[in-house]
């Protein structure tokens, strides 16, 4: 089969590849470029695990097709951290201890940075619903959802 | 003599006994002693049983002593998720 | 040697108790910590598996021919590629269940596999293989299984106390209690009698099983993957193998989840043959739809009970009759929900009998607190349901009848301090039992009850030169128990936390640790990092006597610190953890301390749980409004961690009992292998999960721990199926309460 070359942006940085026409974005992130933050849960959409976000907007990238990230801009849980400085989504994650696995994290806070990207001062209830494509089989969401609570109030206090 | 509670199933291995008695000061004893006065109880002994002994259950560490009235009690070996 | 530890009586935490940060938190917030599919190895093929399409049926012959002529396949393997070896029963069909042999079980049974350079010729070659089945009669459901002339899976595998004339399917039975239940229920004011159901449900961790084999041609094997043991992986995988246990290493990755479903091997057997057949290492990872129909369950169960009680809520007799099917093979958890059915109560009648039976489905896997929570599905709905029936308090009469110390148990032990009466008492006085409930709203409770256990621990405790401190377990952090040990480790040395790192040691790096399960980690792992801490401060001491030329005797370690006591000491300054690392190499030699024992003396566990839904008449939709749960953690080390294995057991229990459930077609094949129709609880189904943590000291653990996290999946289906039939006003009796059977409930009264 022949390959799909893709020039694309992950994380700031331009980035070309070669994939398969059948390939996942998920798969050419793990598997081409070793980027192994996402994580496969399903494989179909439902857990959220492999969420990132293209031009801005929050996607499972096992349903995306690598190719189709041609001329996009890619971000991922990789991006997140500034250097040794973490987002404040990641710090009050740890401090909440909104993980137990860890599993689930990396899809949940990109989705999580997303929905205070296009909702600052989001209610509880937003925040779930908002949330609800992300499985995470732990922690039964109270920490996550506080985290999440007090990491768009210290964002939003620093704006 | 140790006071050993078995469970119900097993009694049809031990005369109908909820209850038996066995010579035993550790528990290696006590599993040597209920398999040899009762071989009926021999194939669940060999897949495996916990002793709760005082309340406190026991897997499998042979010289846990045992004292003459202490309560023991022979259990399913005990999983967990 | 086996180690009973007793209580201290140490109450004044410096670490211990507070809320750190755990030191895997920074890998796992950017991506950097490694999972099991996350590893990688030079020359890597792709496994992966063919699976039966038939819920039962014989293979008569597999031919692989086409695969392997196919470019970019370099092994393939069916049963017949494993070696002839001696297995024990349980290895068998664990063996069994990774590789059919004569017969493929359920839908799902894994019967060839190939590793090829890469998956879509992998996916290709799976096409290839030509299975010859021929199908046979199959059977689902626990009650249909039992059946004397339900098609039998097995021959010969009943023990030997299933009466005779039992369909072949029912394997084992049990029985449990003590006194006379019908002369019990004949002091009873009022008699219940019914029939509960609940249907498998998944473990659901989000991480699929994936491992990286590499075998090599002198024999030796190394094995990543993620498991809740990798010492049960070696020991399991080097039996089927035939190799010596020291030959393969396994490393635990990170682990995605496991809640019992990775106690036990899929596909780690596989990936080595295929690797030995190959020559490369070989890496698989399962699909969803793998995980759901060939890994886990849990056991469905079918309970009838009869219950007892007089006018003023004592009640007389309680009986259970449990038949749990798990799956293929022999070993649901039946006798645990036997045993655990009326644990919480101090019955003068009580008896259980529990059946275990074989099915086509896949084989059951350990379900946290596997077997508990069905069981107290039906016993405590039981208990509610005469409660209010009598007019009386659902709480006041599980305090009237609650297990103290002293009460003899169901399952035949006598209870030592426990703390079931004090989950009651705290929820009666809490406010959430006498906040105000609108209309479709109702109130449930119940009680849960947990064995836990410790096993076999191992711990090194290494004091690096510079004076910091590294941990090593063999236990993998399912849920933050590296911060565990660290904090213990901290609190022993009187060193801050930070100065302490935690790391999980492969199987050629440290000794057997048993596998992460029975709740027994912080308990029995936290024990020996206590004593391995002792053991290094018992060193100390003595490089600091050298030092000052004074009797070991007369040192104690006070503060982080060697410090002279005693009449003859004599005037020396302390010396710190840090000053003794120091000089190490001029006072004997490196500084380690070490724990190898096998824990006994696990204190049970108890909890209440009570929570508030509201049903749609309209539609039959449960919507859980309010949640506490109430739960004795002996102490607990990290807060946070603990309320999170509280928060997380309710929310598996809510799925539990409102949506998940196995479903098959008549055809035996399972209907939803996915998570958009095998639906876990989001998000935007839950409210905030309230905790109370009640400490009631476990006498045989130095700082009174007791495991967690089990105990808080046993109580919520019952406390949901108790609140739901409060809210609909009809009494619900089968799991999982979804919309379409609430209706159906409501609409036929």
């Amino acid at each position: 089969m022949s390959m799909i070359h893709v020039t694309t942006t992950i994380n700031g940085v331009a980035q070309e590849y070669l994939c398969e026409a059948d390939e996942t974005l998920l798969d050419v992130l793990r598997d081409r470029l070793g980027m192994t933050g996402s994580k496969e849960g399903c494989g179909t959409g439902d857990c959220g695990a492999c969420s990132v976000t293209v031009d801005d907007r929050l996607v499972c990238s096992c349903l995306m097709l690598g190719a189709e990230a041609e001329g996009r801009k890619v971000e991922t849980i990789e991006g997140m951290a500034e250097g040794e400085t973490l987002h404040p989504l990641q710090r009050k994650f740890i401090e909440h201890a909104a993980l137990q696995c860890g599993i689930c994290t990396p899809g949940i806070l990109v989705a999580a940075k997303s929905l205070l990207e296009h909702n600052p001062n989001p209610t509880e209830e937003e925040a779930r619903y908002w949330l609800a494509g992300n499985l995470c089989r732990c922690t039964g969401y109270d920490k996550i959802i506080r985290a999440v609570m007090a990491a768009a109030e210290e964002m939003r206090e620093a704006s | 003599m140790v006071q050993v509670r078995i469970w119900g199933s097993l009694a049809s291995a031990t005369d109908d006994q909820t209850e038996v008695e066995i010579e035993a000061g550790t528990l290696r004893e006590l599993l040597d002693g209920l398999a040899e006065k009762y071989p009926g109880l021999k194939p669940q002994l060999d897949r495996g049983v916990s002793v709760a002994i005082d309340g406190k259950v026991y897997n499998d560490s042979w010289f846990t002593p045992i004292r003459p009235d202490s309560e023991v009690v022979l259990l399913a070996r005990l999983r967990g998720g | 040697m086996a180690l009973d530890a007793k209580m201290d009586g140490k109450l004044d935490f410096k670490v211990v108790g507070t809320r750190v940060n755990r030191p895997d938190g920074i890998d796992k917030v950017t991506g950097r910590a490694r999972f099991g599919a996350d590893m990688t190895a030079p020359g890597m093929l792709v496994g992966k598996v063919l699976r039966s399409p038939h819920a039962h049926a014989k293979i008569k012959s597999i031919d692989t021919s086409a695969a392997e002529a196919l470019e970019g396949v370099l092994a393939v393997v069916t049963r017949a590629d494993f070696p002839e070896v001696e297995l024990d029963e349980g290895t068998w069909d664990v063996l069994d269940n990774c590789m059919a042999g004569e017969k493929a079980l359920y839908d799902g049974h894994a019967v060839a596999a190939v590793a090829a350079a890469s998956e879509s010729v992998a996916k290709k070659a799976l096409k290839l293989i030509k299975v010859d089945y021929e199908p046979l009669p199959h059977v689902i459901a626990v009650d249909d299984a039992m059946k004397a002339d339900a098609p039998a899976l097995h021959d010969g595998r009943q023990v030997e106390n299933v009466p005779e004339g039992m369909g072949a399917n029912v394997v084992a039975r049990y029985e449990f209690g003590h006194g006379d239940i019908e002369a019990g229920l004949g002091k009873a004011d009022k008699v219940l009698e019914r029939t509960y159901k609940t249907e498998a449900t998944h473990q659901g961790y989000i991480e699929p099983h994936a491992c990286l084999a590499q075998v090599g041609s002198d024999g030796q094997a190394d094995l990543w993957c993620c498991t809740q043991g990798q010492y049960m992986v070696r020991d399991t995988c080097a039996a089927i193998m035939g190799l010596s246990q020291s030959r393969l290493k396994v490393t635990a990755s990170e682990i995605g989840g496991g809640f019992g479903g990775k106690t036990t091997v899929f596909i780690e057997p596989v990936a080595l043959a295929l690797s030995k057949k190959s020559g490369r290492p070989v890496k698989m990872v399962m699909s969803r739809s793998e995980v759901l129909r060939a890994t886990g369950p849990t056991a469905s169960s079918s309970i009838d009970i009869r219950l007892g009680m007089t006018e003023d809520g004592q009640i007389t007799a309680g009986f259970a009759e449990l038949r749990y099917q798990g799956g293929a093979y022999p070993g649901s958890p039946v006798e645990f929900g036997s045993m655990s059915a009326f644990a919480p109560y101090d019955l003068e009648n009580v008896k259980t009998v529990g059946w275990d039976v074989v099915a086509n489905r896949p084989k059951q896997a350990a379900y946290r607190a596997p077997g508990a929570p069905m069981a107290a599905f039906a016993v405590e709905s039981a208990i509610d349901e005469l409660a209010k029936g009598l007019g009386l308090d659902p709480l006041e009469v599980r305090l009237k009848n609650a297990a103290r110390e002293g009460t003899k148990a169901a399952y035949g032990v006598t209870y030592p301090a426990i703390g079931l009466e004090a989950t009651l008492r705290t929820a009666k006085d809490h406010p959430h039992w006498t906040a105000p409930l609108g209309e479709n709203q109702g109130r449930g409770v119940a009680c849960g009850f947990w064995f836990n256990f410790g096993g076999n621990t191992c711990v090194t405790l290494n004091v690096t030169p510079d004076g910091t401190v590294n941990v090593i377990e063999g236990n993998p952090d399912i849920g933050g128990s590296r911060a565990s040990m660290s904090m213990m480790a901290a609190e022993e040395l009187g060193v801050p936390y930070e100065r302490v790192r935690t790391v999980i040691a492969d199987t050629a790096s440290l000794g057997l640790n048993d596998v992460t399960d029975g709740s027994r980690v912080t308990f029995a792992v936290g024990l020996a990092t206590i004593e391995a801490a002792r053991a290094a401060k018992r060193e100390m001491c003595k490089r600091a006597a050298m030092v000052w030329g004074i009797d070991e005797e007369a040192v104690v370690w006070e503060d982080g610190a060697a410090r002279p006591s005693g009449p003859n000491a004599g005037k020396h300054d302390p010396m710190t953890l840090a000053d003794i690392a120091a000089i190490a190499s001029n006072t004997g030699g490196p500084i380690a301390g070490h724990s190898e024992i096998n824990a006994e003396g696990a204190g049970v566990s108890f909890a209440t749980h009570m929570v508030d839904t509201e049903v749609d008449p309209e539609s039959g939709a449960v919507k859980i409004l309010r949640y506490t749960v109430f739960q004795d953690a002996g102490k607990a080390v990290h807060p946070d961690y603990v309320e999170g294995q509280f928060q997380g057991g309710a929310v598996q229990g809510i799925g539990w009992a409102l949506n998940e459930a196995y479903i098959y077609g008549e055809d035996g094949v399972l209907q939803n292998p996915g998570f958009l129709d095998y639906r876990v609880p989001v998000a935007s189904d839950l409210p905030m999960i309230d905790t109370v943590i009640l400490e009631i000291p476990n006498p045989g653990h130095p700082y009174g721990v007791r495991g967690v996290g089990e105990t808080s999946i046993v109580p919520p289906l019952a406390a949901i199926a108790n609140s739901v039939s409060a809210a609909a006003g009809v009494r619900m009796t089968s799991l999982p309460m979804s919309p379409p059977k609430v209706l159906k409930a409501i609409q036929t009264g």
